[in-house]
C-alpha cells in the first residue's frame, strides 16, 4: 500500500517536473527541472525491485549527462539574451498541433494498455543478478556498447576541439 | 521491501508513455537545440522506464540491462549532439535550428 | 543470256559507286572513263540481248531472287524482256552512251566532275531498272530511283538557291504523282493479289468487267502517277525549271528518258487502260490538251533551253494523245525518235550556251550560222525532225500517230485537229528559234566551238535523227493492232503540209521580216495573250495561289504549334507537381519529425484497426 502510493506521488512529480521542463524559456532552468524527473524515475526504479538501474540512473543520467548539459550551457555563456531569444523562438501558438497529434497517440496508447491487468511481482533484483546477466548471454552487447562510447568519445572530442581552439584566439 | 508489491504494470506502462509523448512534444515545438536534445533525453528515460517496469514483471535482469544500454546510447548521443551543437553555435550565431536549412526544396 | 541481263542495270550502278566512293578523288581522265565506260558496256550488252530476241521473238524472264514472301505477296527481282523493253532499253543505253560521251568534255572544267557522273550513272542505273523491271513494285523502285537523281542533277550547282528551288519544285510536283502511283500500286494489288504484269492482267480480266469503277479509279492513279513523272497536265509545271541543271542533264533526263518514264508506265500496263475506256480516254484528253498548252507557250518564249523545255512537253502530250487513241506502237515509235531529235537539239543548245559564255536569251544571239556550224547543222535536223518535216524520223512517227488520230472511233477527228494544230505550231515555233540564233547579224560573240567529243555525238544523233523513221520497232508482239485502216486519202495529204507551212510561216516573220505580226502581238489583247501564254496558261500563278499560299497561311496561324501546345502542357503539369511537391521539404528538422509522428500515429491506428476486426 505505501509502495503504491508512493508510486503514484513519484509519477506525478516526475510527470509535472517533465512538463515544466519542457516548457521553461532559460534553458538552465528547464535543465534543474529535467534532474528532478530524473530522480522522480529512480525513485520508480527503486519501487518496482531494480536498485541497480535505479543507481545508475542517479549517477549517470543525473549526475553525469546533465552535468554535461549544464557545462554546454555554461560554456555558450549566453546570458539574458538567450531568455529573450528564446522568446522569439517559442510561441504559444505552435503547441497545438503536436499536441493533438501526441493526444491521438496517447489515446491509442491507453486504449491497447487498458486491454490487460497485470500486477508486478516485485522480486528485487539486484545487482548480482544483473551482473551475472551482463558477463553471461549479454557480453556481446556489453563489449559493443563500450565501442559506441570510445567513437562517441572521439567524436564529441573531434567536434568540440575547433570551438575551443577559436574562443581561446578571440580572447 | 519483501512482500508482494501491488502497483500495476499497466500504470508504468502508462506513466512511461505519458512521459515518451512530452519529451515528443518538446521535440517538436521547441527551437532551442539545448531544449531539444533536452527532450531527446527525456524520451530516453522514458522508454528505460519501459524497459524497467517490464523486466520487472517477468522477474528477470533483462529490463535492467536494456536499461543500461539505453544509458550509454543516452550518453554516447548526447557527447556527440552537444559538440555538433557547438559547431552549429559557432556557424549560425544562435541556437536556432530552423537555422540548418540548407536541404530546403 | 537472260541470266546475265542482271549486268545492264549493275554496271553503271557499280559506276556510281566506284565514284561515290572514291568521293571526288579520282583524277578527271579516270572518271571518264568509269562514267562513260559503264554505260557504254551496259549498251553492248543491250545489244547482244537485242541480237538474240530478234532471233527469237520470245519474251524472256530473268528472275534473280525473291524480293520478299509476305503474307502471299511475293515479288521477285526479276526481268522481263520483250520488245517494248529492248527499245526502252536501247533509247535509255544509246542515247544516255552519246550523251555521257558528250559531257565528258562539255563539263570537264567544273570540279565536281566526278559527282555529276556519279549522279548520271544511278540515274542510268534505276531507269534501266524501270524499264526492265518484271513487276510494278520494282517498277516503283527504279521509278523513285530516277526521281531522286532528276532532284539531285537539276540542283547540280547547289550553291545558287535558285538551283535548289527549281530541284526541289521538280521532287515536290513528281512526288504527288508517285503518291497518286502508289495509291494506285495498293489497289491493284489488294484486289489482285499480285504486281507481276503478266499475272496482273490475268487476274484482272477474271476479277472485274469491262469498265469497272475501281479499276478505273485505278488506271487513273496510275495516269496520276505517269503525268507527274512525264510533265503533263496537271504536273507539268516543274519541267521548264528544271532546265536550271546542266545541259546534258536536260538532254539525258528530261528529254530522253525519265519523262517517257510515265509513256513506259500506261504502255506496260495497256492491257488494264484496255478494260477501261474512261481511263484511257483521260489518257487521249491530257495529252490532247497539255500539247496545244505547251506549244502555245512556246511561241512566247525568250530563254533557248526553255523553248526546247516546253516543246517537250508538248511532244509527250503526243506520245500520251497516241496511247490515249489506241496508237501504242506510234506512241512509243515517236518515243524513240523523239529521244534521238530531242537530246540532238539540247546537246547543239549545250554547245551553243558553252561558246557565248553562258548567255541563254535568243534575242541576244544571232547569226551563228557561220560560227557554229555544227551546232547550225544539229539544228537544223533537229529542228526539221521535230517540226516533223518529211524525210526526218519525226516525220514517219507523228505522222503515224496524227492517221491513227484520225481513225480513232471516240473524238478521233478531234483529236487529229489537236495534233494538227500543235504541229503547226511546233514548226513555227522551231523554226522561229533555228532563225533567230543562226541567222541575222550577230549579237554575241561566240568563242571557239567545242571540239570534237562534243560533235562526235552531235553527228551520231544527227544521223539518227534522219534516219530512225526506218528503224522498225519489235513491238508487235506486244500491243493489240489497231485495225480500221481506211485511210482517208485527203487527210493523208494534209497532214505532212501542215508543218511545212508551219515553216513558211516562221521564215517570213523571222528571217525575212515581211510578215508583220508586231501589229497583232502589241494590241491589247496581244499582249494580254502575250502574257498570259508566257507564264504558261498561269499555271504556276494558280498553283502558287491554291495551294502555297494556303498552306504558308496556315502555318502562319500555326505558329504557336498546337501539337506544340500538348507536349508543353505535360511540362508545365510536370513542373507545377514539383513546385508542389517541393513545398513539403522545407529543410526544417521539426517538420520532419512532425511528420514521422504523423506517420507513427496513422500506422498505429491502422495496426491497432486490424487487430480489431
Amino acid at each position: 500500500m505505501l509502495e503504491l502510493g508512493l508510486f503514484y506521488t513519484a509519477a506525478t512529480i516526475s510527470l509535472v517536473s517533465t512538463i515544466l521542463a519542457v516548457t521553461r524559456y532559460n534553458a538552465a532552468h528547464a535543465l534543474i527541472y529535467l534532474i528532478i524527473s530524473l530522480l522522480a524515475s529512480a525513485i520508480i526504479f527503486f519501487l518496482v525491485g531494480a536498485p541497480f538501474a535505479a543507481v545508475l540512473e542517479v549517477v549517470i543520467y543525473a549526475g553525469a549527462i546533465m552535468v554535461l548539459f549544464v557545462f554546454v550551457i555554461m560554456m555558450l555563456n549566453l546570458g539574458s539574451s538567450g531568455d529573450v531569444s528564446e522568446h522569439v523562438l517559442l510561441k504559444p501558438g505552435m503547441w497545438v498541433f503536436p499536441s493533438a497529434l501526441s493526444l491521438v497517440l496517447f489515446v491509442e496508447i491507453v486504449y491497447v494498455l487498458q486491454s490487460s491487468e497485470h500486477i508486478l511481482k516485485g522480486a528485487v533484483i539486484g545487482p548480482k543478478a544483473v551482473g551475472i546477466e551482463l558477463f553471461g548471454p549479454y557480453v556481446l552487447a556489453v563489449e559493443i556498447a563500450s565501442m559506441l562510447l570510445l567513437a562517441g568519445l572521439v567524436g564529441a572530442y573531434h567536434l568540440g576541439r575547433r570551438y575551443l581552439v577559436d574562443a581561446r584566439q578571440q580572447r | 521491501m519483501t512482500e508482494a508489491v501491488v502497483i500495476p504494470m499497466e500504470h508504468g506502462l502508462l506513466l512511461a508513455g505519458i512521459l515518451f509523448l512530452i519529451g515528443l512534444l518538446g521535440v517538436l515545438v521547441r527551437r532551442n537545440i539545448i531544449l531539444i536534445l533536452m527532450s531527446l533525453e527525456i524520451m530516453l528515460n522514458a522508454c528505460g522506464l519501459a524497459f524497467i517496469v517490464a523486466g520487472a514483471h517477468w522477474g528477470i535482469a533483462d529490463g535492467q540491462i536494456m536499461f543500461m544500454l539505453i544509458l550509454s546510447i543516452a550518453a554516447a548521443e548526447v557527447s556527440v549532439g552537444l559538440g555538433l551543437l557547438l559547431q552549429a553555435h559557432r556557424r549560425f550565431g544562435s541556437l536556432d535550428i530552423d537555422q540548418a536549412s540548407r536541404m530546403k526544396g | 543470256m537472260a541470266e546475265f541481263t542482271f549486268l545492264i542495270p549493275l554496271l553503271p550502278l557499280t559506276g556510281f559507286l566506284i565514284l561515290f566512293l572514291t568521293m571526288g578523288n579520282l583524277p578527271k581522265r579516270l572518271v571518264a572513263i568509269v562514267g562513260v565506260g559503264s554505260v557504254g558496256i551496259s549498251a553492248l550488252l543491250v545489244l547482244f540481248t537485242a541480237v538474240e530476241y530478234l532471233e527469237s521473238r520470245q519474251a524472256i524472264t530473268a528472275t534473280f531472287y525473291t524480293w520478299m514472301n509476305v503474307g502471299g505477296f511475293t515479288p521477285h527481282v526479276a526481268f522481263y524482256i520483250d520488245g517494248l523493253t529492248l527499245t526502252m532499253m536501247s533509247v535509255v543505253t544509246g542515247v544516255g552512251l552519246l550523251i555521257h560521251v558528250y559531257s565528258s568534255l562539255f563539263m570537264l572544267d567544273d570540279d565536281d566532275y566526278s559527282r555529276f557522273f556519279a549522279y548520271m550513272n544511278l540515274f542510268v542505273a534505276a531507269m534501266l531498272l524501270l524499264v526492265l523491271a518484271d513487276n510494278l513494285l520494282l517498277l516503283f523502285v527504279g521509278w523513285e530511283g530516277v526521281g531522286l537523281c532528276s532532284y539531285l542533277l537539276v540542283g547540280f550547282w547547289h550553291e545558287d538557291p535558285a538551283n535548289g528551288a527549281a530541284a526541289r519544285k521538280a521532287f515536290i510536283v513528281t512526288r504527288v504523282g508517285d503518291t497518286a502511283m502508289a495509291l494506285g500500286l495498293f489497289l491493284l494489288f489488294m484486289h489482285l493479289g499480285t504486281l507481276d504484269i503478266g499475272p496482273m492482267t490475268a487476274a484482272a480480266i477474271a476479277t472485274w468487267p469491262d469498265g469497272s469503277p475501281t479499276l478505273t479509279i485505278a488506271c487513273l492513279l496510275l495516269l496520276g502517277g505517269a503525268v507527274g513523272k512525264s510533265a503533263q497536265l496537271p504536273l507539268q509545271t516543274w519541267l521548264p525549271d528544271a532546265m536550271a541543271g546542266p545541259t546534258p542533264v536536260s538532254a539525258l533526263i528530261h528529254a530522253a528518258t525519265m519523262v517517257t518514264a510515265g509513256v513506259y508506265l500506261i504502255a506496260r500496263t495497256h492491257d488494264l487502260f484496255l478494260m477501261s475506256p474512261i481511263a484511257l480516254h483521260a489518257v487521249a484528253i491530257v495529252g490532247a490538251v497539255t500539247l496545244l498548252m505547251a506549244a502555245f507557250t512556246a511561241l512566247t518564249q525568250r530563254d533557248i533551253k526553255r523553248i526546247l523545255a516546253y516543246s517537250t512537253i508538248s511532244q509527250i502530250g503526243y506520245m500520251f494523245m497516241a496511247l490515249g487513241v489506241g496508237a501504242w506502237a506510234s506512241g512509243i515509235f515517236h518515243l524513240m525518235t523523239h529521244a534521238f531529235f530531242k537530246a540532238l537539239l539540247f546537246l547543239g543548245a549545250g554547245a551553243v550556251v558553252y561558246s557565248l559564255h553562258h548567255e541563254h536569251d535568243i534575242f541576244k544571239m544571232g547569226g551563228l550560222r557561220k560560227r557554229l556550224p555544227v551546232a547550225f547543222w544539229s539544228f537544223i535536223i533537229g529542228s526539221a525532225a521535230l517540226a516533223a518535216l518529211p524525210l526526218t524520223s519525226g516525220f514517219t512517227s507523228k505522222d503515224a500517230i496524227l492517221l491513227a488520230a484520225y481513225e480513232s472511233d471516240w473524238y478521233g477527228p478531234v483529236f487529229w485537229g489537236a495534233g494538227l494544230l500543235g504541229a503547226l505550231l511546233t514548226s513555227i515555233y522551231s523554226f522561229r528559234l533555228v532563225f533567230i540564233v543562226f541567222f541575222g547579224e550577230v549579237k554575241t560573240e561566240p568563242t571557239e566551238p567545242a571540239g570534237w567529243i562534243m560533235a562526235g555525238p552531235l553527228l551520231a544523233l544527227c544521223l539518227l535523227a534522219v534516219t530512225g523513221g526506218l528503224i522498225v520497232i519489235p513491238v508487235a508482239e506486244v500491243f493489240p493492232t489497231v485495225t480500221g485502216t481506211h485511210h482517208n486519202q485527203t487527210i493523208a495529204i494534209i497532214t505532212p503540209l501542215v508543218p511545212i507551212v508551219g515553216v513558211f510561216i516562221a521564215y517570213l516573220i523571222y528571217l525575212r521580216h515581211s510578215l508583220d505580226v508586231s501589229s497583232l502581238t502589241n494590241s491589247s489583247l496581244g499582249k494580254v495573250l502575250t502574257k498570259f501564254w508566257f507564264s504558261h496558261w498561269a499555271m504556276d500563278w494558280l498553283y502558287d495561289h491554291l495551294v502555297v499560299r494556303p498552306y504558308e497561311r496556315l502555318a502562319e496561324l500555326n505558329q504557336k504549334d498546337i501539337v506544340d501546345w500538348i507536349y508543353n502542357f505535360i511540362a508545365d503539369v510536370t513542373w507545377f507537381l514539383h513546385d508542389f511537391s517541393t513545398q513539403s521539404q522545407t529543410g526544417q528538422m521539426r517538420t520532419y519529425a512532425g511528420v514521422m509522428l504523423l506517420g507513427l500515429v496513422l500506422m498505429t491506428g491502422i495496426a491497432l484497426g486490424v487487430s480489431i476486426q
